[in-house]
């Protein structure tokens, strides 16, 4: 992405739109990526509590793991997830792994 | 109406004003919106007499009592981002109090107008005047007149107002603390319809507005910072332009001028003393006379705006001397010279390639007494040919 150069900004970085950080992707940020592995997670939703982005998103739907059927599961939102591994640490049967970006 | 009767009804108001009063003739003139001043010696009789203005209904602004200077900033900030024209004053500690909204005033272009009577710093606690405080505000992206009179005061206020509101950048204008704060001149007053022609109230960019939202002082990451300080630095160094362009029109319109440096006897000058403020530059001007008599082709530059720093008159009118001196009223602790216009009167002129040997002065800290024989002494030194060196004048060592 290019950003905008000295005399394309605002003066004084102003903001003139509203609701532009929507476009503010963060994460960018990220070094490690949190992966949850589906078939270890028992959909105790301690990563969506504990996640400080918010980023964890519960998914509604019918998903069967190793033989039991769940109502929802979880994913990340990786366009902001920072990576900060709270999830993975969080996470009682180790389900979320932490894995270096490309 | 003939020629003579128009003159009559224009007849000049002239008072015998303090440099105080005459920036709270100025800002009432100006037809401030929004005052936030928290009182400091000495600055305090500026507000005084602007809160006499409001109270008499003189002046319709609203006057804001804060609980420091900090928040004196603060509140002109907020007020001018809502699209006032606003005022505040301070001096010594209540400056260094404001130091960090200096940096949000300039950052968010906000053209905010301060008057700052200089005065030393503590410890140990002096009320008495030099330019310690003023010059700690050096780098806060902030333009800075130094002005020498309370006429200039005055119209260097009102200009401030034009300046400010065309680059978008806020401005100080300064002058010596008591020396010139608390001492009475002959100052011409303007009409004040005139002073409204001059300062048309205009459309701003960046001005808070309900039905048009914007984000102001909003964060930036490292890949965004830069390039907004740098607009500050192009706004301020290309606003030297604006400064002497309404510095012409105001002489056009109300008969007063001054440059952005005021020389006095540099046509054939041998030897070239740099001043700024009021006191400085009275007694290097009497000290050149006297050098002249005893045979030393003498010449002063006063610097009437110290940010943006006007290189190129300091280039054109030093690269003819034999030898400069710098009279700082304030000490650059621990720099390469002793003062700091000093240092910059040398960057600029090595940044151009011009080797002219110098002297940097100390005097008048704290208000220590300047004679006009010490600067007289001044030129002595530069015609034996002293140079490179720091000089601590009026210091008992
Ligand atoms: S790594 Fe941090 S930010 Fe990303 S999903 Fe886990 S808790 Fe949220
Ligand atoms: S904390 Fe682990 S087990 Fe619990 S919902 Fe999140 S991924 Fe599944």
């Amino acid at each position: 992405m290019s950003l905008p150069k000295v005399h394309e900004i605002p003066i004084g970085g102003i903001i003139t739109e509203p609701g532009s950080s929507r476009r503010n992707l963060t994460g960018g940020w990220r070094s490690l990526k949190p992966i949850i592995h589906d078939d270890r997670c028992i959909r105790c939703r301690i990563c969506w509590m504990y996640c400080p982005e918010g980023t964890i998103k519960e998914v509604k739907g019918e998903f069967v793991v190793k033989g039991k059927k769940y109502q929802y599961k979880y994913e990340i939102d990786y366009n902001y997830c920072k990576g900060c591994g709270i999830c993975a640490h969080e996470c009682p049967t180790k389900a979320i792994e932490m894995v270096p970006e490309a | 109406m003939t020629a003579v009767a128009t003159q009559i009804q224009k007849a000049k108001t002239v008072l015998a004003l303090t440099s105080n009063y005459a920036v709270a003739y100025a800002v009432k003139a100006a037809d401030v919106d929004v005052v936030a001043v928290y009182p400091i010696t000495p600055q305090t009789t500026i507000v005084e007499k602007i809160a006499e203005f409001v109270d008499d209904g003189e002046l319709n602004a609203d006057l804001i009592h804060v609980e420091s200077e900090h928040s004196a900033m603060s509140a002109v900030v907020g007020a001018a981002a809502a699209g006032a024209r606003v005022f505040t004053a301070t001096s010594s500690q209540g400056l260094e109090l404001m130091h960090e909204v200096l940096h949000i005033a300039s950052g968010l272009r906000l053209p905010v107008v301060m008057a700052v009577p200089a005065r030393a710093l503590s410890a140990p606690i002096s009320i008495h005047g030099d330019y310690s405080d003023l010059m700690n505000t050096r780098d806060t992206g902030w333009i800075t007149y130094i002005a020498s009179s309370a006429q200039e005061v005055y119209d260097t206020v009102i200009q401030a107002y034009r300046v400010a509101e065309s680059v978008l950048l806020p401005v100080m204008v300064s002058y010596d603390g008591f020396l010139m704060s608390h001492t009475t001149e002959p100052v011409e007053l303007n009409d004040e319809e005139e002073v409204k022609r001059f300062l048309p109230r205009r459309e701003r960019p960046n001005v808070l507005r309900p039905e048009k939202p914007i984000t102001m002082g909003a964060f930036a990451m490292p890949d965004w910072y830069y390039e907004i300080k740098y607009q500050v630095q192009e706004a301020l160094q290309g606003s030297l332009k604006t400064i002497e362009e309404v510095d012409e029109e105001y002489g056009r319109t109300f008969g007063r001028r001054y440059g952005v440096v005021q020389t006095y006897k540099m046509e054939d000058a041998d030897y070239a003393i740099v001043a700024y403020g009021g006191a400085s530059f009275g007694n290097a001007r009497e000290a050149a006379e006297i050098a002249r008599e005893k045979g030393i082709k003498a010449g002063v530059i006063r610097l009437r705006v110290f940010r943006p720093f006007p290189t190129s008159y300091i280039v054109k009118y030093l690269s003819g001397v034999k030898a400069f001196a710098v009279v700082d009223r304030a000490i650059a602790f621990g720099g390469p010279g002793g003062g700091p216009v000093f240092t910059d009167v040398a960057t600029a002129l090595w940044m151009n390639g011009i080797d002219v040997p110098g002297i940097s002065v100390i005097h008048g800290i704290g208000q220590r007494s300047m004679y006009v024989e010490d600067f007289v002494k001044i030129y002595e030194m530069l015609r034996d040919g002293e140079k490179n060196k720091v000089v601590y004048m009026g210091l008992r060592l």
